[in-house]
């Protein structure tokens, strides 16, 4: 009473209720009529319950939005993905267009002011000669050679999904001009179109390893860390011997078997089987050791004594307990596969075009004359260190946020 | 420690075994032999083959044999030092490597050492300074190392060195030095050389133990003892050093296990786009062409540089750490 009183700072009240306190005149005795209720005190407000009855999920999704850079690399790599259901329409020219009057042309530059004045995003087109004395091609973008960027425009043919006969692109060159944003590659293509039609093959590159990887990780070290024992001594000196081979080399000698007869589709399923049959044993190990901490809780005894069966006790009551860090975990094994599909396919063994990804149009920068002379086309790897990051943040993010409990 | 070295070196024993089947199996894939891609590389070509002497080699290395005697041929070889025969070169395998394994092993020794040496002391930083300017600063660069493909990284580096020391392209040493015996002159060339392909190999390995000293030491910081002996009045650095980043310190030494495979395998990429003579072109080239046994016992020595890197750094950690040793010792 006193602190309360001291708390809002009024004096009067203070001296009152020692005058009270003093006098001892006895208070009336209070009765409350309502029913008594012994948990009132442990009730919860909506907004209480609905925070505190969360479900895993939904906490995991608040953790997740508090971590600003791991809910931006989300956003982008969304955006990245989507981008590749609808890349005929956002690449301005098709894959295979070549200009053949623009051989490494260097990228142009999108401007919007002429004279002085703010107009509609235009180009340079480029004046050509050939210098007899180096043998090089030179541009020199012409200002009297305006084109004007068209938007929602007709251009290449294309077949979207394979289904629909179509030309729609997002943006395109003026009539009769060119628009080679990042440059142009040895025969003439729009590498910024190539850039993202590429994507259409790196990103997915990851996810399917991850999958392969997934599911060989949560088979495997479901079976060591439930078993023990035996299988398991065994199954972990599996994992070190995987683990001793240095990845890069393995991986080369592995798809130097894919026979060259194969159709590129072939390869790329090649590829993705080699990337995941080398990368899982991260998540074997995950898989056991939460296993082996997790069988020996009560609910999975429970389970074992009502009868259910190893793959039950295994899929129904322990993977759900901990997914969420195996996809955090998963997250963080994609960035390693797109660097590791880029670096086969930079030294020919990997994609091999027509398939065309980062790696493959990186593949034509093996040169160190290509970084003298035509430096846009390493390009692509501004992209592929783009996933890298975002993947990489992304999963810290989810591994943070995967144990809401903490 | 001798009953955990011991355990230690016995266990080695199975793994490489396993190792060597896995890398038989992987270099026996493909269709046909060197031998089968050569005869019909040699028809297109209109060339006729030396049959009678294919036919010799294809005796000679077992190639009629069943699988399992072609195994154990290939490793009695290689346990009594004998690598194979390399065909597309027409040489025993060993000389035809020549001083390429050496060189494979100076270079990944020196990326380690690289590594350590810059990962430490900013790891370190990065931790007692947590999230100062420096620290933020240092963390994206090591993620911008992560995430660069070693490959261009190497690419722009050379380019880089050329235009502004003047270094030659490509190659560990200056071309005047290659196929020379060891000399004062081309060890000082090699040190000029090898400095890129160390940074470029390097940078991946050193931003992800940054990352984890970072962690772990920040682990340590926030412990108690460190918060007493703060209050006890020892000075800042006197307490960094004497308990938490001697606890830190573990796992730094037991990384090199997951460092090894990488640097390795960054070995081989960057060494192809670098031209340097170590085992990286070589392999791509033996594995393009089906050079079973040079691709093989390269493999295998690549495997075997990371066994043993891994065994030291067990070893080291053994030192270190006595609850290691002593567990080891009891569980035996």
């Amino acid at each position: 009473m006193r602190d309360l009183a001291f708390a809002s700072g009024d004096e009067r009240r203070i001296s009152n209720d020692s005058t009270v306190a003093h006098t001892g005149t006895q208070l009336p005795h209070y009765v409350s009529g309502a029913p008594f209720d012994p948990y009132a005190i442990e009730r919860m407000t909506p907004a209480q319950e609905r925070f505190y009855m969360a479900s895993q999920w939904r906490m995991m999704w608040w953790k997740l939005r508090r971590h600003r850079i791991a809910v931006i690399s989300g956003a982008v790599l969304l955006t990245m993905y989507l981008s590749i259901l609808v890349c005929e329409f956002l690449a301005p020219y098709s894959l295979d267009t070549r200009n053949t009057d623009f051989i490494f042309a260097p990228p142009q530059r999108v401007r919007i002011f002429h004279d002085g004045r703010l107009v509609a995003p235009f180009v340079y087109g480029f004046d050509y000669r050939l210098d007899m004395a180096n043998l090089e091609r030179v541009y020199t973008p012409n200002p009297e050679k305006r084109q004007t960027i068209r938007f929602l425009c007709r251009g290449d043919d294309y077949l979207f999904w394979g289904l629909l006969q179509a030309n729609l692109h997002l943006i395109c060159p003026a009539k009769g001009g060119q628009l080679f944003l990042l440059g142009t590659d040895r025969l003439g293509r729009d590498l910024l179109s190539r850039m993202i039609y590429g994507g259409r093959i790196s990103l997915t590159v990851g996810l399917l390893g991850v999958a392969v990887s997934f599911t060989l990780g949560i088979l495997i070290g479901g079976i060591a860390g439930y078993y023990g024992g035996w299988t398991d001594i065994l199954i972990q000196r599996g994992i070190e011997v995987v683990q001793s081979f240095p990845h890069l080399p393995l991986w080369m000698a592995l798809s130097a078997i894919l026979p060259v007869s194969w159709s590129p589709i072939l390869v790329y399923v090649g590829i993705t089987l080699i990337l995941g049959m080398i990368e899982w044993t991260h998540l074997a190990r995950a898989v056991r050791s939460k296993l082996l901490a997790l069988r020996e809780e009560d609910f999975c005894t429970a389970a074992v004594l009502m009868g259910a069966r190893p793959a039950r006790v295994i899929g129904r009551h322990l993977l759900p307990s901990f997914m969420s860090h195996l996809i955090a975990s998963a997250t963080l094994v994609v960035p390693g596969m797109i660097l590791g599909e880029t670096a086969l396919s930079f030294l020919g063994l990997g994609l091999r075009p027509p398939m065309t990804s980062w790696g493959v149009l990186l593949n034509e920068a093996q040169n160190i004359n290509v970084v003298a002379l035509y430096p846009w086309l390493m390009l692509p790897v501004v992209n592929v260190v783009i996933t890298v990051l975002t993947f990489n943040f992304f999963g810290d993010g989810l591994r943070d946020a995967a144990d809401p409990y903490h | 420690m001798l009953s955990y070295l011991v355990h230690r070196i016995l266990i080695m024993i199975p793994t490489l075994i396993a190792i060597s089947i896995v890398i038989f199996v992987i270099i026996n894939l493909p269709q046909g032999n060197y031998f089968t891609a050569y005869i019909a590389e040699l028809q297109e070509s209109g060339e006729p083959a030396d049959l009678a002497k294919i036919h010799f080699l294809e005796t000679e290395y077992g190639f009629d044999r069943p699988f399992w005697e072609q195994y154990l041929y290939w490793v009695g070889g290689l346990i009594q030092g004998d690598l194979g025969y390399s065909f597309s070169y027409n040489l025993p395998v060993s000389k035809v490597v020549g001083d390429r394994l050496f060189l494979t092993f100076l270079v990944s020794f020196t990326t380690i050492l690289f590594t350590y040496l810059v990962a430490f002391p900013i790891g370190v930083y990065s931790a007692t300074h947590q999230y100062s300017w420096m620290d933020h600063c240092l963390t994206l660069l090591g993620f911008l190392g992560l995430a660069t493909p070693s490959f261009l990284f190497a690419l722009v580096l050379l380019y880089l060195a050329n235009i502004y020391f003047g270094i030659s392209i490509g190659g560990l040493m200056d071309p005047q030095y290659v196929d020379q015996p060891w000399t004062w002159n081309k060890i000082l060339s090699v040190v000029a050389h090898i400095w890129i392909p160390v940074i470029v190999i390097g940078t991946a390995g050193t931003a992800s133990m940054i990352r984890r000293l970072r962690a772990n030491l920040l682990d340590e910081l926030q412990k108690q003892y460190v918060v007493t002996a703060r209050a006890k009045g020892l000075p800042p650095l006197r307490v960094l050093f004497k308990y938490p980043l001697r606890m830190a310190l573990n796992p730094f030494i037991s990384d090199i296990g997951s460092l090894l495979p990488h640097v390795i395998s960054g070995a081989a990429i960057v060494s192809v786009v670098m031209s340097l003579p170590t085992t990286g072109p070589m392999l791509l080239e033996a594995l393009r062409s089906q050079d079973m046994y040079l691709a093989g016992s390269f493999l295998m020595f690549m495997s075997f540089l990371t066994v043993i890197g891994v065994f030291v750094s067990d070893l080291a950690l053994a030192l270190l750490d006595p609850r290691i040793r002593l567990q080891a010792g009891r569980r035996r």
